[in-house]
C-alpha cells in the first residue's frame, strides 16, 4: 500500500557547546529530504542549532543480551575515573 | 484572563515525570535486569530489551491508536483554519494543527522502536484495522468548537496523557513528555479563546455555550468505558503502562473542569453536577457509553468522512511518494 | 537593475503583504492532505511563515484584520499567481502544481524581501531581513521537490511540466521589475529538474490594480465569512 520509505534517526544539537542528542526518527526518501523534515519536525520550537540524520539501517547497536560482557568489565576499572586519585593537600589545577 | 490552575498543575506533573525518568536512570539496578526487575524498580524498558509478547503488542496497539488519533484529529480543527476570524487566531490554529501532525510523528517513531513499521501502521489506520480516538468522529460546527476542543478535548487528553509520561516503556514515556509540554499550549489557547467568546457579543456567547453543550459528554467518554467494563486496564496497570483507572481519570477531569466553567461563565450541560462533601469530588452524570460504543464501531457522525479524507490524501499522494523514491533510487545508482 | 533607489521601487508593502496572506490561505488547504505526514508539517511551516510575514506587512499599512477581512477582492493588491487554486481548477489540490507555484512565488518573494531589507525604512528593513531567511527556505523546499518530481517517474515529470506550463504566464506579473533576477533563480532549477521552460506569450496581470481572477472572491468569501458575520466582535 505504501512503498516503504526509509527510516532516519535524528540527532539535534540544542545549543553550541552541547553534543548532538537523539531526538527521534522520521521517514524520508533520501538524506536531503530527511534533513529538511528533521528541521521542520524536531526544531519547531527553536530546539536546535545543528542536525544530523542517519539511516536507521546504518546503525549497529549492541545487544542487551551482551550487556554484561560489554559493559560490566568497565565497572571495576575505577582507576579510569579522576576521583580515584587522592592528591596531596594544596595541589591545584590538577 | 484568569489562570487555568489545573493545567499548571498538570504541566508540573510532566516536569516531575521527566525528573523521575532522569532519577530512575541514575539508580543502580540490583541483580538481574530482567523485565520484571526493571518494572519493579520503576525503571524504563528500552527497545532491545526482552519483554513479554503481550506487553509489546499492547504497547504497539496503544501507541498506534494514540498516533492515529493525532493524525485524524487534524481534520476537525483543520476544518476552521480557512475561516479563522482573525489572523492571530488563524496562526494559532494552524500551529496547533501542525503540532498534531508532529505529535503523531513522534508517536509513530516510538511505536516503530517496538518492531512495527510505519507502513504497517499507515495501513492499519487506512483500513480501519486500528482505531483512533472516537472524539474526532464528532463534527466542528462553529468557531467556538475550536475553543471547546482546546479546553475540553485537549484537557481530557492531557489528563489521560500526563500519567503516560511515567509509562514503563522508555521511548513512549519520552515522546509523551515532549507531547504533553507542547499540548499545554493547546489547552490554554482553547480556554482563552472560549473565554473571549464568553465575554463577547450575545451571539458569540451563545456559540460558546452551544459548543460546550456538544463537547462535554464526548469529552467525558474519552476516558473510555467504566472500570468494570474495561478490558485492557488491569494488565496495563501491573506493567506500569497505565497508572490510573478510567474512572479515576474521568473524575479528575470533572473536578478540574467545574471551577474552570464557572470562571468562563458557561454552564456544563449536567443538571446533576454537584459537590459531594463526603467523597471530596463532584458527582456527575456519566456519558452514554452505548453511544461511545456505536461511535467506536464506526457509526459516529463523521467516521466515514474522516476515513475517506485520510484515504484520499494517501491515494492522491501516491505519485509524489513514488517520484521521490524513484529519484532517490536513481541517485543511489549514480553514486554507486 | 541596480542601485538601492531603483530596488526600493520594486517593493510595495501592501502588495507584498497581500501576496503572503493569500499564499498562506492557499497553502493551508494542504493541512491534513499532504503526500506524507512529514510534508504536511513542512507545508504548514511555510504557510505559517507566509502568514507571519503577511501580518507584519499589513500592520505597516493599517489594522491587519481590517485589511484582511473587510476589503473586497477589488481592494486586494496581490499578484494573480498567489490566488490561483493549487491545481488545474477550482477546488483542486495538486502537489506538482503547488511546488511549481511555490518555486515561482518564493523566488520573487526572496528578491523583494532582499530589496526591502536593504531599504532606508528601518522597520520595513527588519521585516525584510526576517522574511529573507524564510523565503530562502521556501525556495529550497520547492527546489528539492522540483528536482524529485522532474527527475522522478514519467508520471511525475509529466504532471510537473503541465503545472509549469499552466503557471508560467503568471510569472510576468509576479516578477514585474525584477524579471531578470527572478529568471536567474528559477531557470537553473527548471534545467536541473529536466523541465522545459515555457515560451513567453500570454502575460495575465491586473492583480496589483485590484483586477483579479474569478478565484479570489471565492477564497475571500470563505476566509472572511465568520469575521463579517459578527461586525465589531473581538476574537
Amino acid at each position: 500500500m505504501t512503498s516503504d520509505v526509509p527510516l532516519w534517526e535524528v540527532f539535534v544539537r540544542a545549543r553550541r557547546g552541547l553534543a548532538h542528542t537523539h531526538a527521534g526518527s522520521l521517514h524520508a526518501p533520501d538524506a536531503d529530504m530527511a534533513l529538511r523534515h528533521a528541521r521542520d519536525l524536531y526544531t519547531r520550537r527553536q530546539e536546535g542549532v545543528s542536525i544530523w540524520v542517519v539511516p536507521a539501517t546504518e546503525i549497529t547497536a549492541s545487544s542487551p543480551d551482551e550487556k554484561d560482557s560489554f559493559f560490566d568489565p568497565a565497572a571495576d576499572k575505577i582507576y579510569r575515573h579522576p576521583t580515584f586519585y587522592e592528591l596531596p593537600e594544596g595541589v591545584a589545577h590538577l | 484572563m484568569p489562570g487555568v490552575a489545573g493545567a499548571e498543575r498538570l504541566l508540573g506533573e510532566v516536569e516531575e515525570a521527566e525528573a523521575a525518568l532522569r532519577e530512575a536512570a541514575e539508580r543502580e539496578l540490583d541483580g538481574e535486569a530482567s523485565f520484571d526487575a526493571v518494572i519493579a524498580a520503576d525503571q524504563k524498558i528500552e527497545p532491545r530489551d526482552a519483554m513479554p509478547d503481550a506487553y509489546r503488542a499492547g504497547l504497539i496497539r496503544q501507541i498506534a491508536q494514540h498516533a492515529h488519533s493525532e493524525i485524524i484529529g487534524m481534520q476537525p480543527e483543520g476544518n476552521w483554519i480557512s475561516r479563522a476570524p482573525s489572523l492571530r487566531r488563524k496562526a494559532i490554529l494552524l500551529a496547533k494543527v501542525q503540532d498534531e501532525a508532529g505529535h503523531g510523528l513522534y508517536l509513530y517513531a516510538a511505536a516503530e522502536t517496538l518492531g512495527v513499521s510505519r507502513q504497517e501502521l499507515d495501513t492499519a489506520l487506512l483500513t480501519g484495522k486500528q482505531k483512533y480516538s472516537s472524539i474526532f468522529n464528532y463534527p466542528t460546527l462553529s468557531w467556538a468548537d475550536m475553543g471547546a476542543i482546546g479546553w475540553l478535548v485537549d484537557g481530557a487528553a492531557i489528563v489521560n496523557q500526563v500519567p503516560l509520561c511515567r509509562c514503563s516503556y522508555g521511548p513512549y514515556a519520552r515522546a509523551m513528555i515532549r507531547v504533553c509540554k507542547e499540548e499545554s499550549f493547546h489547552q490554554r489557547q482553547g480556554y482563552q479563546s472560549l473565554y473571549v467568546l464568553a465575554q463577547g457579543t450575545p451571539a458569540q456567547r451563545a456559540m460558546a455555550q452551544d459548543a460546550v453543550d456538544r463537547w462535554w459528554y464526548p469529552s467525558l467518554a474519552m476516558f473510555g468505558p467504566p472500570d468494570a467494563d474495561s478490558t485492557h486496564s488491569a494488565q496495563s496497570m501491573a506493567w506500569k503502562v497505565k497508572r490510573f483507572s478510567n474512572d479515576e481519570l474521568r473524575q479528575r477531569f470533572v473536578d478540574m473542569c467545574v471551577p474552570q466553567a464557572e470562571i468562563l461563565g458557561l454552564t456544563l450541560p449536567d443538571p446533576d453536577l454537584t459537590w459531594n462533601e463526603q467523597r471530596g469530588h463532584y458527582d456527575y452524570t456519566a456519558p452514554d457509553f452505548e453511544e461511545l460504543m456505536r461511535v467506536v464501531k464506526g457509526d459516529g457522525p463523521c467516521n466515514r468522512q474522516r476515513m475517506a479524507h485520510r484515504n484520499r490524501a494517501h491515494e492522491e499522494g501516491a505519485w509524489v511518494r513514488e517520484a521521490a523514491a524513484a529519484y532517490a533510487e536513481k541517485n543511489r545508482k549514480a553514486v554507486a | 537593475m541596480s542601485g538601492l533607489a531603483e530596488r526600493a521601487t520594486t517593493v510595495d508593502l501592501l502588495a507584498l503583504g497581500d501576496d503572503a496572506l493569500i499564499a498562506a490561505q492557499r497553502l493551508a488547504e494542504w493541512v491534513s492532505r499532504a503526500p506524507t505526514l512529514e510534508e504536511d508539517v513542512a507545508l504548514a511551516n511555510i504557510a505559517l511563515d507566509q502568514l507571519g510575514a503577511a501580518r507584519m506587512l499589513l500592520a505597516t499599512a493599517g489594522d491587519e484584520d481590517e485589511l484582511a477581512y473587510r476589503r473586497d477582492d477589488r481592494g486586494f493588491r496581490n499578484c494573480l499567481l498567489a490566488e490561483l487554486p493549487l491545481g488545474p481548477g477550482r477546488g483542486d489540490l495538486d502537489f506538482g502544481w503547488t511546488m511549481t507555484w511555490l518555486l515561482m512565488l518564493s523566488a520573487a518573494q526572496l528578491l523583494r524581501y532582499t530589496d526591502l531589507a536593504a531599504g532606508a525604512d528601518e522597520h520595513a528593513a527588519g521585516i525584510g531581513a526576517k522574511a529573507v531567511k524564510e523565503s530562502t527556505y521556501h525556495l529550497d523546499h520547492a527546489t528539492q521537490w522540483m528536482l524529485r518530481l522532474g527527475g522522478g517517474t514519467e508520471q511525475s515529470h509529466r504532471r510537473v511540466q503541465e503545472a509549469l506550463d499552466g503557471l508560467w504566464p503568471y510569472g510576468h506579473e509576479l516578477a514585474e521589475g525584477i524579471r531578470d533576477r527572478w529568471l536567474a533563480l528559477v531557470e537553473p532549477v527548471l534545467a536541473e529538474a529536466g523541465l522545459t521552460r515555457p515560451a513567453d506569450r500570454w502575460r495575465p496581470d491586473g492583480g496589483r490594480a485590484g483586477r483579479h481572477t474569478e478565484h479570489l472572491s471565492f477564497l475571500l468569501a470563505e476566509m472572511q465569512s465568520l469575521h463579517r458575520a459578527h461586525p465589531g466582535a473581538q476574537w
